[in-house]
């Protein structure tokens, strides 16, 4: 085969393989470095290097080096005017061997880059430019044959740096998208952050209007978090039902505070007033737009009843959204387990058996097991923190009392649970 | 003969002074760099000659030259007389093209490349005759 065509069928594979490589995007360096063989490997160059142009910091820094020893250059300063002096369509090739294009090289180059391609032995130097903005350079060494670059070659060159070229311009924008998506999540972070604090805010609002059920909301948002986890709900369920429990009771801030802090047995018209909150609670949340849908029905629907005989509009079942029977039973838990001043907290065999005599009437059996299973779990010792025995305290989550309780319960709740789906 | 794979899959025998490295059917980028490795690993182990041979070889691309012509480097800063043996008529001509022969000689195969690399005294500094067949 003619010397020519072996050389041209060379640069066409060569070229091939350069588009391979640049697909590959999965490592930048490794990426640039195999390009560079890329371009070394189709002149028969000895030696060489690409360096990308870092705007921010005016240097270059060489991404790959071929053949320049053991301690090839790092990064060179690289003057911002220089970099605009090259950002156009068609920069030059310059070859440090013409003496005529010497002073021009030294004068574009700048001293140091200069300096340093001689040291080196670096003779041909090929601007990276992509849209008419300078990226780098592909800097080659002396040839195999020892022969100087044709012009044919260094138009192989030329046309492998465009590729290569691009190939640094993506990587470049696809780290601004990093950087920008990192920046978007930072501030999604700060504003799901501020979110938090003014519920957690409203909450102790509520809870201030009640000043027999101090912290109620707070400890309704953690029970509530509790067990959406035990039910194996997904992070942002969870963190959803925590902020609807900690909302639930918003309404009552409409409701007059003596009806709220009678402590008597309140009559029926009072009563009426008081019910009326989770209706209330729907208003004030309904026009705000909130990262998680249920938090206004939660609120409106935390005291309606499986058995339907619960308010504002006696739901039945499963026409009550998950999350207002999650809330139910928190919301009930913490009622029993809190002192009143007009009434002691119930012993936990006491709420135990509560929650037996309710299951399937007041409360949804599956989210009442799930409460006894992180309970149990806490008892157990299984978990690491224990943030009910800290709510509720350490004598009153005996192990010795309340394991059996638990595991009899929760035993009895998905046998019934199993059954009702069996039956379905 | 001994024979060894050090730990890299490319297969290299050393006799004396010398050592033979088999490069595989494909020259590109990650056979290429096993092949770089073995041979430094050879020239830093006290060789004093190396072979590439290149029997089983059908292709070597623009990686692969590059590649070589890092071998071929390391063979001079070691002043180690370096030999392709075994190359087809296609990789043959491509190298004597871009030059690779004019720095490592060429032998038809692996027991010409150590019979050319036996008549050199390589105690001293030497460069095998270049750039013809034996």
């Amino acid at each position: 085969m003619p010397e020519q065509t072996t050389k041209l069928l060379h640069a066409f594979s060569a070229l091939a393989d350069l588009g391979e490589e640049l697909a590959d995007t999965h490592d930048f360096e490794e990426m640039v470095r195999t390009t560079l063989h890329v371009v070394l490997g189709a002149l028969g160059v000895r030696r060489g290097a690409v360096a990308e142009y870092m705007q921010a910091e005016e240097h270059l820094r060489f991404v790959a080096a071929w053949g320049l020893g053991d301690d090839p250059p790092a990064a060179l300063p690289f003057a911002a005017a220089s970099a605009e002096m090259l950002s156009t369509p068609h920069p030059r090739a310059l070859l440090l061997s013409d003496t005529e294009q010497l002073e021009l090289a030294r004068h574009q180059l700048g001293e140091r880059l200069f300096n340093t391609l001689v040291l080196f032995r670096l003779q041909l130097t090929v601007p990276l430019v992509v849209h008419k903005k300078f990226v780098g350079f592909i800097l080659l060494g002396d040839k195999a044959t020892g022969t100087d670059f044709t012009v044919d070659e260094r138009e192989v060159v030329r046309t492998m740096a465009r590729h290569i070229g691009v190939g640094i311009y993506n990587h470049r924008l696809l780290r601004e998208v990093e950087r920008r998506a990192e920046e978007t999540r930072g501030l999604y972070e700060d504003l799901r952050g501020i979110y938090r604090n003014t519920v957690r805010a409203f909450a102790a609002a509520i809870d201030c209007k009640d000043k027999y059920t101090q912290g109620h909301s707070e400890r309704v948002g953690k029970y509530s978090e509790i067990i959406a986890r035990e039910m194996g709900w997904s992070e942002e369920e969870v963190e959803g039902i925590a902020v609807a429990g900690y909302l639930h009771d918003i309404g009552k801030l409409v409701v007059e505070r003596d009806i709220i802090n009678a402590p008597y047995k309140i009559d029926a018209k009072q009563s009426s007033e008081l019910n009326r909150h989770p209706a209330a609670g729907f208003e004030i949340l309904a026009p705000i737009q909130h990262p998680y849908a249920e938090i206004t029905l939660i609120a409106k629907y935390h005291h309606e009843r499986i058995d339907g005989r619960g308010y504002p509009e006696g739901l039945k079942g499963d026409q009550i959204p998950p999350g207002a029977k999650l809330v139910s039973v928190a919301d009930s838990f913490d009622a029993m387990t809190t002192d009143r001043t007009y009434k002691r907290r119930k012993a936990f065999p006491e709420v135990v058996e509560d929650f037996r005599r309710n299951a399937g009437k007041q409360f949804a059996p599956e989210v009442l097991a799930a409460l006894c299973r992180a309970i149990l779990r806490e008892v157990n010792g299984e978990t690491r923190e224990r943030p009910m025995v800290k709510m509720l305290g350490r004598d009153y989550l005996d192990p010795e009392e309340c394991r059996p309780l638990l595991v009899e319960l929760i035993a009895e709740l998905e046998s019934n649970a199993s059954l009702a789906a069996g039956s379905a | 003969m001994v024979e060894s794979h050090n730990r890299s899959p490319v297969r290299s025998a050393r006799t004396g002074d010398i050592a033979v490295i088999y490069a595989s059917d494909y020259l590109n980028k990650l056979s290429g760099e096993r092949i770089e490795r073995e041979c430094r690993a050879h020239l830093g182990a006290g060789c004093r000659a190396l072979v590439v041979d290149f029997k089983n070889t059908g292709l070597v691309n623009s990686i692969g030259v590059s590649i070589l012509l890092g071998v071929i480097d390391a063979a001079e800063r070691a002043h180690a007389p370096l030999v392709f043996s075994n190359l087809n008529t296609q990789a043959a001509q491509l190298f004597e093209i871009l030059g690779l022969t004019l720095h490592a000689a060429l032998a038809s195969d692996e027991q010409a490349a150590l019979r050319m690399l036996s008549d050199v005294n390589l105690t001293e500094r030497y460069r095998v005759p270049v750039g013809k067949h034996t």
